[in-house]
Parts: structure tokens; C-alpha cells; sequence
């Protein structure tokens, strides 16, 4: 089998286990989590160097990814648990009393894979410019990725931090916004308009790669390419091009499914559309 | 005192209903939100006075920035955004822009405490009513219903100051007078006893409520008030109260460092010195689950209620 090929089935099974976690919950956000899927997909199977079997907050030698937009965390504990980090069979306690999957990822609870809280916008970069540095003082070589919405753009932190990685040469930063052009009230353009955002990050110091985030080869090819270009002195954005709801006809091209969960035949239709690639947990 | 349900609604339609209702009243009310309309039921003002609405995005800390500014004008301005970004994320910019500036700006907040249930601990704030008590000049109000949420959207528009108005998520009772107006600082009697008295704000006025009839069948004749403002607080009607009862319970759906229970201590301490009982979360963060697995999880039920005023009176 192709790589590209592997990786959409995983990619399959993950948009599976999406759905039917925010079913059994009747809570959480479907819509950005489909459509960081595939990036997620290409991150964790294909272009980070990770030890999930023997999970270390510090990650000293490894590649390591943030998650800024905490709300797409289906999506994040499916990948993480399709990777090895802990046993499928756990996403079935999402969002439940006593769970270690909350709402919003957290350290709390000791998940393996996750080394930062999320769920209020716009901190993650923050963190990630943090460990980037850390490892700079490690003399360790890897990346440390970062992934945001395009709504979370509206949040100064953000900002602060765009300034910082570019202004301090944080050039093992590799950052990432969902740009799928949706958020709660609305489209991005209606609710707080962004401009160019390339236009803005590359003014700031950055280097900007403008891409479909829902077409797998293209995703590890721009991965393959910020690998390449790390390391000279500039951080690195991935302006991902996504649909929200991708993969699921009736949630794509509207922000609904930003936080709704589908009821019984939503899920079915949902499920009609997902091959079962890896199993169900 | 027989305590009517009227029906079950959630506090942020209160919320969303007198800000429409000022709005059509007070041209000089102004509304901003942080891409969370629909959350705090915003809608009906925006729909109505779009030309008085200020769509900020994900902005919170430029949110309650424009809105100080808006008040240099004469505006009166209402924020809207979940409570933990309400209060944690802009602190400073409400401590400078806002408290110490002396600006006319009404910070509404949803979703506040563990009752916001799924999403979990990152979003439920138990530490908000204490920061913005500490806030010198700053009113602090947390309404128990939908009707009072109503009430007091009203008594703040009319009202000249910074005002930190909570509320929350989940339909809960609707219990209090649809015409009774709030008085800000003015305490609110719900039933009059003589063994202890039980001093409940937001959510949990409704869980007393459960508690004091409960004590009352095992022949424990209670005290409840309803304390809606946090701050400034009503001292003189705490002080009339536990003068006569003797021990004090407080709940809250807050951190008990902080909150409530910490404001009636200190001024217990310092006039009174009584046996209390506090009912809040002790100094934890909250995680995902139903508001009823949560508010039980963490002690903050009718029986924690019922228990902490059997031990108050048991102290005295
Ligand atoms: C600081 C902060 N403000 C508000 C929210 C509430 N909120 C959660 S998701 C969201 C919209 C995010 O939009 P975007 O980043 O575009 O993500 P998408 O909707 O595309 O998944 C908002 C406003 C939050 N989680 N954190």
C-alpha cells in the first residue's frame, strides 16, 4: 500500500472515532476536528519522530506538538490513541466523569501525549516558542509544532508570539493555522475579518506556505519542505486550507457543526460515509 | 414559605432578555461579544440594534478595552463572554482600564462554575467572584434565576459603576417574583428560622431551597438569604440574622477561598464571631461530567447543605 494511501485509512478511522465520541457524549466540537484530521493524520504517522510507547513530558530528542485550539480535542485524543499513547478503548470516556480525556486536553489527569492545558485561546504558540527554546538550550534538533484556529488569530497573544518566534529566531518553530474560514458566530470574514494573513506573518519575519490541509500528499510534502527549511533562522507557518466538517457531507460548509454533536441518525449517515479501516474502539 | 417553580430556564436567557429589554428602554446601552452570541443569548439585541452592537472576535482583553472607552461618551456598556474569559483572561485590563479608570462597564459572564459541565475545567471559573471582589469599587452580583438574572440586567443599566454580573449554563428552577425588581446590596430573605442561617448565592439558592425544607421535616427551623450581591455585601442583614441564629452555613458554586463564604467570615470575625460551615469547592479544579455529577462530585449538593447546617448548629 502507498504511504499516502496508509495514511488516509488512519485518517478514516480517526474521522470514525471523531464522531462517534462526540455521539456518545452529545458534546464537543465535530466540525474542526474533521477538518484537522488529515494534518493531524500526516504529523503523528508519517512526519514526526515520537516515542509514544514511552511517553516523557520533557520529549527530549523528539518532535513535539501543541495543540492551541483545545476544542478540537477528538480529534487530538483519537490520533494520539490510534499512535499508541494509551488504548483506543479510553476515547470512549470522553468528556465523562472521571475521564482523562476532558473536554479540553489537559495535564491533570497524566494523559500520555499531552504536555499543556488548552481550551482558552490564542496560548498555545506561546508555549511552543517556550519549548522551542528549550530545546535550543538542550542542543536537541527536533521541531516543535504548533496548531491554532483561524478565530484564535483574533486573540493578541497570538500576536505577541508571532513578533517573539520570528524577532528571536525561533526557527525550529513549526506552526500551523486551521484556516477553514469558520467560527461560532459565523465566517471568519464576517464576524472580525483577518486580511492577508500570509501577507501579515511574512511581514512579521515568518516563512508562509499556503496549502490544502485536506490533501494528504500535499500536507507531508510542505512537512517534508519546513523540515527541510528549519534551522535558518526563521519560524515557519502551514496555512492549512481546510473544510470544517471534511469528510462528513452534511457538516461541511457551515460553522453548525462547530460545537454540535450528531444524534443517532446524523451518526449513521456519518458513519455510512467513514470506511472502518483500524476498528472500532 | 411555599417556593413556586415556575418554570425551568437557564440564567443566561435572563441575561439575554433584560439586555434586550434595556436596550429598547435605554438608547444610551451598548452591547459587545466575543464570537459567543448565541452562548450568552445575545441574539435578540443584536438582531434588534445592530448599530449598538461591537462584534470583537476572539478578542477578550480588546473587548474590555472598547468598552471602557465606549463609557467616555456616555454609553453604557454590557460585555458578553463565558465567565473564565470574563475575568482570569483580562484581569489587568479590567483592574486598569475598567476598576481603577472608574468606568461605567457591565462585565456579564456566562457559564460560570462547574455547571458548564463537558467542556470541563479549563472553562469552569471558581475563582472569579473573588477576583473581582478584591477590585476596589468594583459590585459583584450573582443572581439565583432566570426572573432575578431578568431583575438585575435592569438594576445595573440603571446603576453608575463597574458591575461583575455571573450567571451560568443549565436550565435550573425559576423560582423568584417575574415584577420583583433587585436591589443591588440589599439581601434577599427567602424564609425566616431560628436554628441557623443558610446565606446561598447563584445555583445554589435553589439546592438551599431543597436543603431548608428538608431540615424543616426533621424539625430544624432554618434561615435562608439569598445573597445575590456578593458585593457590596449586606452586612447589616447578615449581622440581624446571625445575631439570632447563632450559626451560619454559605454556599456557593465558587472556590471557598474567595468567595461568599470567605466575604461573611471576614465579617463575622471581625463583628460576630459565629460557628460557620462553608459549602464550596475546595481549592480544586473542576473536570467534565453533567452539571448534577459535578455539583455532587464536589460537595455541593442539597444533602452538603443539609449536613454542614447540622454541623454548624452542632458548634454552637
Ligand atoms: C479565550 C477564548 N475565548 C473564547 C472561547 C470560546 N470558543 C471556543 S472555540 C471558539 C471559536 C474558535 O474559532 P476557530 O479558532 O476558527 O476554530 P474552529 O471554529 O474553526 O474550530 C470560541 C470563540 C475560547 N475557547 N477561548
Amino acid at each position: 500500500m502507498s504511504e499516502i494511501k496508509n495514511l488516509q485509512r488512519i485518517a478514516s478511522q480517526v474521522r470514525r472515532d471523531i464522531v462517534r465520541m462526540v455521539h456518545a457524549c452529545q458534546s464537543g466540537h465535530p466540525g474542526g476536528s474533521l477538518g484537522c484530521t488529515d494534518y493531524l493524520t500526516a504529523l503523528y504517522f508519517h512526519e514526526m519522530k515520537i516515542k509514544p510507547e514511552v511517553f516523557e513530558m520533557d520529549g527530549v530528542g523528539e518532535d513535539l506538538f501543541f495543540l492551541s485550539n483545545g476544542h478540537i480535542s477528538p480529534v487530538f485524543y483519537s490520533i494520539l490513541a490510534r499512535r499508541g499513547y494509551f488504548d483506543v478503548s479510553e476515547l470512549g470516556s470522553f468528556r465523562k466523569l472521571h475521564s482523562r480525556l476532558q473536554g479540553h486536553p489537559t495535564t491533570h489527569e497524566g494523559l500520555p501525549g499531552v504536555r499543556m492545558s488548552s481550551g482558552s485561546l490564542g496560548q498555545g504558540m506561546s508555549v511552543a516558542i517556550g519549548a522551542a527554546q528549550a530545546k535550543k538550550l538542550n542542543n536537541d534538533q527536533s521541531l516543535v509544532f504548533v496548531l491554532m484556529g483561524d478565530g484564535e488569530q483574533q486573540e493578541g497573544q497570538v500576536w505577541e508570539a508571532a513578533i517573539n518566534a520570528a524577532g528571536k529566531n525561533v526557527d525550529n518553530l513549526v506552526a500551523a493555522i486551521d484556516f477553514n474560514g469558520q467560527q461560532i458566530d459565523g465566517p471568519v470574514s464576517k464576524v472580525m475579518p483577518l486580511g492577508d494573513l500570509k501577507a501579515k506573518y511574512e511581514a512579521f519575519g515568518w516563512i508562509v506556505y499556503p496549502l490544502n490541509g485536506n490533501d494528504m500528499q500535499e500536507v507531508i510534502d510542505t512537512l517534508k519542505l519546513a523540515r527541510k527549511n528549519a534551522f535558518q533562522g526563521k519560524p515557519q507557518l502551514l496555512l492549512l486550507k481546510t473544510e470544517m466538517g471534511q469528510g462528513v457531507d452534511f457538516m461541511v460548509g457551515t460553522h453548525k457543526w462547530h460545537g454540535a454533536a450528531p444524534n443517532d441518525e446524523q451518526l449513521r449517515l456519518a458513519l455510512a460515509q467513514l470506511e472502518e479501516t483500524l476498528g472500532d474502539y | 414559605m411555599e417556593f413556586k417553580i415556575q418554570n425551568y430556564q437557564d440564567t443566561r436567557s435572563g441575561f439575554g432578555a433584560g439586555l434586550y429589554e434595556i436596550g429598547k428602554l435605554n438608547p444610551k446601552v451598548v452591547a459587545l461579544c466575543a464570537d459567543l452570541i448565541g452562548s450568552l443569548k445575545m441574539d435578540a439585541f443584536v438582531k434588534d440594534f445592530p448599530e449598538r452592537f461591537f462584534q470583537t472576535g476572539i478578542s477578550e482583553a480588546n473587548m474590555i478595552g472598547m468598552a471602557a472607552g465606549l463609557t467616555i461618551g456616555g454609553y453604557i456598556p454590557f460585555t458578553g463572554t463565558f465567565a473564565n474569559f470574563s475575568t482570569g483572561r483580562v484581569y489587568d485590563q479590567i483592574r486598569q482600564s475598567v476598576a481603577y479608570s472608574g468606568k461605567n462597564v457591565k462585565i456579564c459572564a456566562s457559564h460560570a462554575g462547574l455547571t458548564l459541565g463537558e467542556d470541563g475545567a479549563t472553562h469552569q471559573i471558581l475563582e472569579d467572584i473573588g477576583m473581582m471582589k478584591m477590585l476596589p469599587g468594583m459590585t459583584v452580583i450573582v443572581p439565583c434565576d432566570y426572573n432575578q438574572t431578568r431583575a438585575a440586567v435592569h438594576a445595573i443599566a440603571a446603576f453608575d459603576g463597574p458591575v461583575y454580573l455571573r450567571f451560568g449554563r443549565p436550565k435550573v428552577p425559576n423560582f423568584t417574583s417575574e415584577t420583583e425588581p433587585l436591589i443591588i446590596g440589599k439581601a434577599q430573605m427567602l424564609q425566616e428560622g431560628t436554628d441557623v442561617s443558610i446565606f446561598a448565592t447563584g445555583h445554589l439558592v435553589w439546592k438551599a431551597i431543597e436543603a431548608i425544607q428538608q431540615l424543616e421535616k426533621e424539625g430544624i427551623h432554618a434561615e435562608l438569604i439569598n445573597i445575590h450581591t456578593i458585593k457590596p455585601l449586606d452586612n447589616e442583614a447578615i449581622l440581624r440574622s446571625v445575631s439570632k441564629t447563632k450559626c451560619v452555613v454559605t454556599a456557593e458554586e465558587h472556590q471557598r477561598n474567595g468567595g461568599l463564604g470567605d466575604s461573611i467570615a471576614q465579617l463575622l470575625a471581625l463583628n460576630l464571631p459565629t460557628p460557620i460551615e462553608m459549602v464550596a469547592v475546595d481549592d480544586q479544579f473542576g473536570q467534565s461530567g453533567t452539571p448534577e455529577e459535578l455539583l455532587g462530585l464536589y460537595g455541593l449538593e442539597t444533602a452538603d447543605i443539609i449536613a454542614a447546617a447540622k454541623k454548624a448548629i452542632s458548634r454552637k
